[in-house]
């Protein structure tokens, strides 16, 4: 394994590179490319001002040490970063230069966007060591393009993160659920979408169609004050009325582990998928899935978690829709990780790569 | 302003590129001298060139076809919203045509169960909300040019707006475009659901100032309204106790939709414009949440307390609608309240909200130095100022003198850890100051997506980089057979 601790090391290292690199954080999220292994090791706060809610910090920090620093200030990473570890299987710590690579985002997205979201800058050194520095650290900043978009979600092929900017939100006081038990997918997408319509501020909007009781569950979540979390549990619950009995709670804890990791397919054999789909089209895309398959769908169904035997061409098997598949766990025999672009756009991210990633090293092949 | 020189051979060949546009646009071509005239310039007025003709397409077909024309003909194009660009975005150089999107102003489509809507991008921005909130939605980012500024301009700037701090800015309410490339294919990226897949290339397209090809169509994320909204007023004898304001009611958990500041001279010049009744002091705060009554008072109170800690010289919450217009009129009338008294240049740089008040000291020196007038207003909350440089257009030498001093204020945005520009675009304006925020091997990189997207480089030129530093780039266009 190479692992520079420092930026210019690692601009050594990818300069003098003679072969492929596999690019990695914390090594949680089960990707591995060709070649040597590379984790880029420099690790600590840059710097962190609460009161302006930005966080400057290098790459190979771990995501709980954060979380941990954020919550001493009341504040936290909002786009709720999923942990894969019992996903995938794997051990280590998740790095925020993985979590940002991989535009890792839980089920909050919904309602505040996703990890790019809160992305502010970059600084990274691409394949052919050049460093470059893109953003900054101030919430609005138009000067230039945008490559911190680009390279949050770029896994590694673009070029090799040292350190990221991030826009950091207040934790509120409590959280509340709401809870409706047996429905069926189509109406618990019509049920999240009558809460997302809401002027009342859900925070996550989930279902899965096996729960601990053994029966189907949709959840929704408030965040806010107590006084106005109370408010607005009230309100929800008379407006969901029509899809069945709604169930609240009032609780401290925010964390949705079991839909924002997904849980649920833990330690499975199971190939397991990730849909993002208009949120009206998930019912009838469940419904295309193959016999057997398990369901969870996140942001109000415009994301459907499935796991489904071994080798299923999930693509292939749902037809065309308006989206996208990735393949998160499992080997695939041959189908494609990611999806495949449309024609048009195959010679535009064949020339971006070409430009920061000129020998073709940093994770081979791993989103083609 | 240093601008290319205009390619003989383009002007040479003007009628026959023109009647090739009129070939696939009958109808939709501009070309004599007195009609092309009108975009001659955007609402950076200090600059102007009327370009050698302008298109006006319907349809996303009718722009791929235009484009493929001027990329036969190696003409440069300058692609163009509603022309309200404060940086020069849409200024034409004279070999260029301007490709305007204004006559593709629909929704196609108004989705609220999946929260989108679907425009052409010629649609101004007020007139998207427009066409969701008798429904109870409304399109976020809210510039302060919404009236007239069209999507296709905001997503080209990723602009911004008043309650960024809460809701975002552009990119992070755009789901997906369609967008003609320079070579004129059509191609879409995203789509009416979240994250668009694959490499993040809608957003390396927002905010890439019409460079990399024309957005045609756009997917908007559309939100409920709030049940309603409030502000509160608070006026201070210092900008330092403001700003610490501003930091503290951040700290203490409360997430504000908006943040506004202004200072003195700003206040005294709205005040004798609009009459708002603002006190006249230092520095005031109007700061708006949002939610059902109940907790719009409980969010008030605690944002008083603060402040009140701070010993502000006026504290005035809003209980009515009527009270919260005009606690807004004097910031909603600060641009048109400048405008009369003075010619003003409206800076866009972003600095950390800590920075503040050692911003605010230093623009204050400055502006002794320079003998010219700077009044602040500004989004605080993001730390996204305007300051406003008052000058005599009439007087010679005052545009370069004020110029100077805009150049001044910028480099000490990136000093302290802020940016050029926060909302308005690079544009001419700020073209020749990237050297003070990027080094070359950043300036380099932006401009290898250039070079991927539009090898010609033939799509809104001599914007965004110093021309010295993309010289070797800018290739001399195609010539045609």
């Amino acid at each position: 394994m190479i692992e520079p601790a420092q930026e210019t090391e690692l601009a050594e290292a990818l300069a003098e590179a003679s072969g492929p690199v596999s690019v990695r954080g914390g090594g949680t999220r089960g990707v591995v490319a060709e070649g040597a292994a590379l984790h880029y090791a420099g690790a600590g706060i840059t710097l962190y001002e609460p009161g302006a809610l930005t966080l400057v910090v290098q790459a190979g920090t771990p995501v709980a040490e954060i979380e941990a620093v954020l919550a001493a200030e009341g504040q936290r990473l909002a786009f709720e970063p999923p942990d894969m570890r019992g996903l995938m299987g794997t051990e280590g710590e998740s790095t925020i230069g993985g979590v940002i690579a991989s535009n890792a985002s839980g089920p909050r997205r919904v309602a505040v966007g996703a990890a790019r979201d809160f992305l502010l800058g970059v600084r990274f050194v691409d394949g052919a060591g050049r460093v470059v520095q893109n953003g900054g650290r101030v919430m609005k900043n138009v000067t230039g393009y945008d490559l911190v978009k680009l390279m949050a979600g770029s896994h590694g092929t673009l070029g090799v993160l040292t350190e990221v900017s991030l826009k950091v939100l207040p934790k509120p006081e409590v959280a509340g659920v709401l809870s409706i038990d047996g429905l069926s997918v189509g109406d618990a997408v019509a049920a999240m979408s009558a809460a997302l319509g809401t002027p009342w501020e859900v925070t996550a909007a989930c279902h899965t169609d096996l729960s601990a009781n053994d029966r189907p569950s949709t959840q929704l979540r408030i965040e806010g004050m107590q006084a106005s979390v109370t408010y607005r549990l009230d309100r929800l619950k008379a407006h969901l009325a029509p899809f069945g009995e709604v169930e609240t709670t009032l609780s401290d804890s925010h964390d949705w582990p079991w839909f924002r990791d997904a849980e649920r397919f833990a330690g499975g054999e199971e190939d397991v998928w990730r849909l993002h789909c208009k949120p009206s089209d998930a019912p009838g895309l469940v419904a295309r899935l193959p016999e057997g398959a398990k369901v969870m769908l996140d942001w109000g169904g415009g994301l459907i978690w499935a796991a489904v035997a071994p080798g299923t061409d999930l693509r292939n098997t749902l037809g065309p829709f308006d989206g996208h598949a990735t393949r998160v766990r499992g080997q695939g025999g041959g189908i494609p990780r990611f999806h495949p672009e449309r024609p048009e756009l195959v010679a535009l991210t064949a020339g971006l790569r070409a430009r920061f990633d000129p020998r073709g090293i940093l994770n081979r092949g791993l989103m083609a | 302003m240093e601008m290319p020189e205009p390619d003989p051979q383009i002007l040479a060949r003007k009628a026959r590129i023109v009647s090739r546009l009129r070939e696939v646009l009958p109808g939709g071509v501009i070309d004599a001298d007195a009609e092309v005239r009108a975009y001659e310039c955007d609402a950076l007025t200090a600059y102007k060139c009327p370009p050698l003709a302008v298109v006006l397409p319907s349809s996303t077909e009718e722009v791929a076809a235009a484009l493929k024309v001027c990329h036969e003909e190696g003409v440069p194009v300058v692609p163009r919203g509603a022309g309200t660009s404060l940086a020069g975005g849409a200024l034409p150089t004279a070999d260029c045509v301007i490709l305007g999107v204004a006559r593709m102003a629909e929704v196609l489509e108004s989705n609220y169960p999946d929260r989108y809507v679907h425009v052409q991008t010629g649609r101004t921005n007020l007139s998207v909300t427009g066409a969701v909130e008798a429904d109870g939605f409304f399109y976020a980012p809210d510039p302060s040019s919404q009236l007239a500024c069209a999507i296709a301009g905001n997503i080209a700037m990723n602009s911004g707006g008043a309650h960024c701090l809460k809701y975002g800015v552009t990119t992070n309410n755009l789901l997906g475009v369609t967008m003609v490339l320079a070579d004129g294919t059509v191609t879409r990226i995203g789509g009416p659901y979240m994250d668009a897949g694959g490499l993040d290339l809608l957003g390396l397209i927002c905010g890439s100032e019409g460079q990399l090809g024309v957005v045609t169509e756009a997917w908007l994320r559309i939100l409920p309204k709030p049940e309603g909204a409030r502000p509160v007023l608070i006026g201070f004898d210092s900008s330092e106790v403001a700003g610490q304001c501003v930091t503290n009611i951040i700290k203490a958990g409360v997430l504000p939709v908006a943040i506004e500041f202004m200072d003195r001279p700003c206040i005294r010049a709205t005040e004798a414009f609009a009459g708002a009744g603002y006190p006249d002091c230092e520095a005031l705060l109007i700061v708006e949440v949002e939610g059902s009554e109940a907790e719009i008072d409980a969010q008030l109170a605690l944002i008083s307390g603060i402040a009140q800690e701070l010993n502000p010289v006026e504290l005035r919450q809003s209980g009515s609608a009527e009270e919260s217009a005009r606690i807004w009129l004097g910031r909603k009338s600060a641009f048109g309240a400048m405008g009369q008294i003075n010619d003003y240049m409206c800076l866009d740089g972003t600095i950390p909200v800590s920075e503040l008040p050692r911003v605010l000291r230093r623009i204050g020196e400055l502006s002794g130095e320079y003998g010219l007038e700077v009044a602040n207003v500004f989004h605080a909350g993001d730390g996204n100022m305007h300051p406003l440089i008052l000058f005599n257009a009439n007087e010679p030498g005052q545009l370069a003198l004020c110029e100077q001093l805009g150049a001044e204020i910028l480099k000490l945005c990136v000093e302290v850890g802020g940016c050029l520009t926060g909302e308005h675009g690079v544009g001419i304006e700020k073209r020749d100051l990237m050297e003070v925020q990027y080094r070359p091997a950043d300036l380099a990189a932006q401009m290898d997506v250039k070079d991927v997207f539009d090898p010609g480089w033939i799509l809104n030129p001599a914007k965004v980089f110093p021309l010295s530093v993309s010289a070797g780039r800018r290739r001399a266009p195609d010539r045609a057979a």
